[in-house]
């Protein structure tokens, strides 16, 4: 260790100093090829961090009432002293905002400048979910067409006009995005010129697809009919399919819809890579943090004091603790991330039986390898170590409600660690967690009613608010919706809405 | 590398309109939550927030998630004895199993739970008005907060015109004159002095270009003398005035009310919100508002908020004795001189027959006279009866401050204090 001086000593933070340390950490980082956007560092007060929090980080968001739960949620809880607020908040975009909370001490803001400047900018940068799926460019600027938009459609078509269809529009968010097909870059500027031209068009589109007129040749239509069902491929994204055929929606609900459509897509990455984008971030800021300290750039109060903070952030409490609540996904991704440099530096007979391809490797290579090429549940399946199971005493456990007992499947031996890993992958796996529900048919002759159609997984059900999604959709679709759940070939249940249908059908 | 941005300065309100948003799709519930807490507190106390529970259900945004039937398979940290193949039993409330950060465990747990927040008062009180369907510029006359006076603030060097302090500009003219003059008249001395001195000497010894010299300089200095103004802009001082809270006199409030059996719960509730609303002007525009609390059957009797409006009592209704005992009150403890007086009744119209008469002979020559405001409230659904037709000739004989009104509904209040508002907004 050199003999230098710190930067600082104390817990007092300036704007040099924040300056200073930044410099260092780039300086880090820069050894460690974490390739970033440009920083921006802006300061705020908790009151601040408390809005920033309620429209989910965005620094400009439309208005909605849900946001405003959420703050209210917030503030009350940040009141009574439940929840320390976060004290990072970062936002993929270029550049990369991050915010540093005025209260917080030196050692936090350095921190935070490590985990979020530095570990998430250079995941959001080179991870490829976030390459090919968000546009970091152009997510300001749509963000402000998407709220100067929709303050338009409110002063337009009022309030409550407004509020009715993005309530609709949010009960749908989770399936409205496309998982497999890459999504069109955003831009304002191109969106807000084509903005005008698309409505046109689009009604005309849908106009087509729901003309009454008569065909001039009426046996081929019916044979043509008794043969196609529309769409004639089932349709995963429902907003979109909304968007570009429900029959009723003017113009201007089409582009709400659109808009909700378009930030789901958003933040659909940031749902995929949970454990590894804080873990690469925690990874770092340790990584970093650490190295401030060997070369005697902070004091021993510091780092102690860093310690001590990052041990609470990677804290995994045990499935039979009052603090449990579901996997920490800043431990596991720091965990497996740690473990990673590890086999590829000193691999045990294990790993090497395990992983032959990393045991002995660079380990920064593999590490940014690892980072870059994978979202959460490839990334466990991949990387998962037996160490790392057996370090948080993972196991798995089988809920059948066909059982009076759950069964243990697997735990942290040798028989165990591969379905284990393969489960934990599968937990990730948001196209198992969100239930399968794809649009079946739209009945385009018959009583324009919606089909749709949900394939179960494991007899796995669906949840009460189902109906009420139904409804949401009802509004936006305007004529009935159906929900007809699926186990295999046999048809389970099957929800309407309007309820009044029910009777009929009975 | 990175660059810094201090947002602190930039205000912490973006979320307000969201805020609003939430208010306004749910102010069924809260207003619920406030007319509750309107029956609870004492009418001294409207005027903070309140925490207001929404059920969790009510508030929920739907999504299609995965029920809690089938097999589920989940991976859990912290195994301690489990060995591959074993069997336990169903934990009593079985969480949710989604694992990881899944949004997925929240909503299966029991649908009790409330959302709570707390209400600024100034929600509060807009909710409260709501009810009570004010106008809005009344509605802002009662949030605004203290009334303000302009006085003397010391002395500035900017103003207007019409405050400019004469005396202290001059002094101050007269002191820059000083200072600016003051050298060159010591110059305009020694050259002087040298002049005299030069002229003093013999003819033959005198310097005529020595003196020119001389009487040219004191020339000069004499124009530098006058040129320096005698009133500069930089001279001028100004009073100051700044905004300080009105000193206003003292009211003080009767409250009547009525409380014979045939008074229900509704009936107090409705008079609950006359008193209230009063009681919060009076306070705008008082800086001490004393209450009184006055309830009467047959007989009257001073009492206290909570006896007053939640203690019941049975039996008929005379009037006057509530009267009565009002204007002694008033006499005993508080002189005219130092507090005014505003009284508010609230009835359900009952009163003996020939008592009405009484009431509105007292009325006349005790109590109005005595006065600022009078305000009666009938709160009845029905026809009138004999008191209100007393009272109709008082309004007559003193239309300026005696106003009476009949209503069912919360909404029907305010024009009671219609005029009262409005000349206190055109004085």
């Amino acid at each position: 260790m050199s003999k230098r001086e710190p930067l600082a000593r104390g817990s007092e933070w300036n704007f040099e100093l924040l300056q200073d340390y930044e410099r260092e950490i780039a300086r880090l980082a820069e050894k460690y090829r974490l390739d970033t956007y440009p920083n921006q560092i802006e300061v705020i007060s908790s009151e601040q961090m408390m809005d920033a929090y309620a429209a989910t980080g965005m620094p400009v968001g439309y208005h909605h009432w849900s946001y405003g739960k959420h703050f209210l949620k917030v503030q009350q809880a940040y009141k009574r002293g439940q929840m320390g607020l976060a004290y990072e908040l970062v936002i993929n975009s270029n550049p990369c905002i991050a915010y540093l909370m005025e209260e917080n001490t030196l050692m936090m803001q350095v921190l935070v400048m490590a985990h979020a400047s530095y570990g998430h900018n250079s995941f959001f940068k080179n991870n490829y979910l976030f390459r090919t799926w968000t546009d970091a460019e152009g997510i300001i600027d749509y963000l402000v067409f998407a709220r100067q938009y929709v303050s338009e459609c409110e002063e337009r078509y009022g309030i409550d006009a407004v509020e009715t269809l993005l309530d609709a529009c949010h009960a749908l968010q989770t399936h409205g995005v496309d998982r497999y097909k890459r999504p069109r870059p955003l831009s304002a500027q191109e969106e807000r010129e084509r903005q005008q031209e698309r409505e046109a068009i689009l009604q005309q589109q849908v106009n087509d697809l729901w003309r009454t007129l008569p065909n001039m040749n009426p046996e081929k239509e019916l044979e043509a009919n008794r043969h196609q069902r529309f769409p004639s491929e089932p349709q995963e994204n429902l907003l979109y399919f909304v968007e570009k055929h429900a029959p009723l929606l003017e113009p201007w609900q089409r582009e709400l819809v659109r808009i909700v459509r378009k930030i789901a897509q958003y933040f659909y990455p940031q749902r995929q890579t949970q454990v590894m984008n804080e873990g690469w971030a925690t990874f770092w800021h340790y990584t970093l943090m650490n190295d401030l300290y060997d070369e005697g750039l902070v004091d021993e109060g510091f780092i102690l004091e860093f310690l001590q903070s990052h041990t609470s952030v990677v804290m995994q409490p045990d499935y039979d603790s009052p603090f449990y609540s579901g996997i920490n996904p800043y431990a596991l991704g720091f965990a497996i991330y740690t473990d990673i440099k590890r086999i590829c530096q000193n691999p045990t007979e294990e790993d090497k039986r395990w992983f032959p391809d990393l045991a002995g490797a660079d380990w920064l290579d593999t590490l940014h390898w690892a980072m870059r090429d994978f979202k959460d549940e490839s990334f466990i399946q991949q990387f998962l170590s037996p160490k790392v199971i057996r370090d948080l005493h993972l196991f798995a456990v089988v809920d059948d409600d066909r059982e009076s007992q759950y069964e243990i499947s697997a735990i942290h031996d040798d028989s165990g660690y591969r379905e284990v890993r393969q489960t934990l992958s599968e937990q990730y796996n948001l196209s198992l967690r969100d239930p399968n529900i794809q649009v079946w048919e739209a009945h385009l002759r018959g009583d324009r009613s919606l089909t749709l159609r949900h394939v179960r997984q494991n007899r796995r059900n669906l949840a009460e608010p189902t109906l009420e999604v139904l409804r949401h959709l009802h509004t936006l679709w305007g004529f009935p919706v159906k929900l007809e759940s699926w186990d295999g070939n046999e048809k389970i249940s099957e929800l309407h809405w309007p309820l009044a249908e029910e009777k009929e059908q009975a | 590398m990175g660059y810094f941005i201090d947002r602190r300065p930039n205000g912490k309100n973006k979320s307000t309109v969201n805020r609003q948003r939430f208010l306004r799709r749910y102010r069924k519930h809260i207003r619920k939550a406030v007319n509750e807490a309107v029956k609870k507190r004492s009418i001294t106390d409207m005027e903070r927030g309140e925490e207001v529970s929404i059920p969790d259900r009510d508030i929920s945004e739907p999504v299609f998630q995965q029920g809690k039937a089938g097999r589920k398979n989940v991976v859990h940290p912290g195994n301690k004895k489990f060995n591959q193949g074993d069997r336990v039993d169903r934990p009593p409330n079985a969480g949710g199993g989604g694992g990881g950060s899944g949004s997925g465990a929240s909503q299966d747990g029991s649908g009790e739970d409330e959302f709570a927040f707390t209400l600024t008062r100034d929600e509060f009180m807009d909710f409260l008005f709501d009810d009570l369907e004010l106008p809005n510029l009344v509605r802002k006359e009662l949030t605004e907060t203290d009334e303000t006076r302009p006085v003397h603030g010391g002395i500035v060097r900017q103003g207007t015109p019409s405050r400019l302090h004469v005396v202290r500009s001059m002094r101050s003219a007269y002191a820059r004159r000083l200072a600016m003059g003051s050298g060159i008249k010591r110059e305009l001395k020694e050259c002087e002095a040298a002049l005299a001195e030069e002229e003093a000497k013999e003819t033959a010894l005198r310097n005529p270009l020595r003196i020119r010299e001389l009487e040219e300089a004191i020339e000069q200095l004499q124009k530098r003398l006058a040129a320096i103004p005698y009133l500069d802009d930089e001279d001028l001082r100004y009073r100051h005035m700044k905004q300080q809270p009105v000193p206003a006199t003292q009211a003080v409030m009767l409250c009547i009310m009525d409380v014979s059996g045939s008074m229900t719960e509704r009936h107090k509730e409705l008079a609950k919100r006359f008193f209230l609303l009063l009681y919060l002007f009076l306070e705008r525009s008082y800086k001490k508002v004393e209450l009184v609390f006055i309830r009467h059957h047959t007989t009257a009797r001073e009492v206290g908020e909570e006896e007053f409006f939640y203690s019941r009592e049975t039996g008929g209704t005379i009037v006057s004795s509530a009267l009565k005992l009002a204007s002694s009150i008033l006499e005993a403890r508080y002189p005219a001189s130092r507090w005014n007086a505003y009284i508010a009744q609230a009835s359900d119209g009952d009163n003996w027959d020939d008592d009405s008469d009484i009431c509105a002979e007292w009325m006349t020559k005790k109590l109005m006279p005595r006065v600022s405001y009078f305000a009666y409230v009938e709160i009845t659904p029905h026809a009138h009866q004999a008191l209100w037709e007393a009272y109709t000739e008082i309004q007559t004989a003193f239309p300026d401050n005696f106003a009476m009104r009949q209503f069912y509904e919360p909404s029907e209040i305010y024009p009671v204090f219609r005029e009262l508002f409005q000349k206190e907004r055109s004085s």
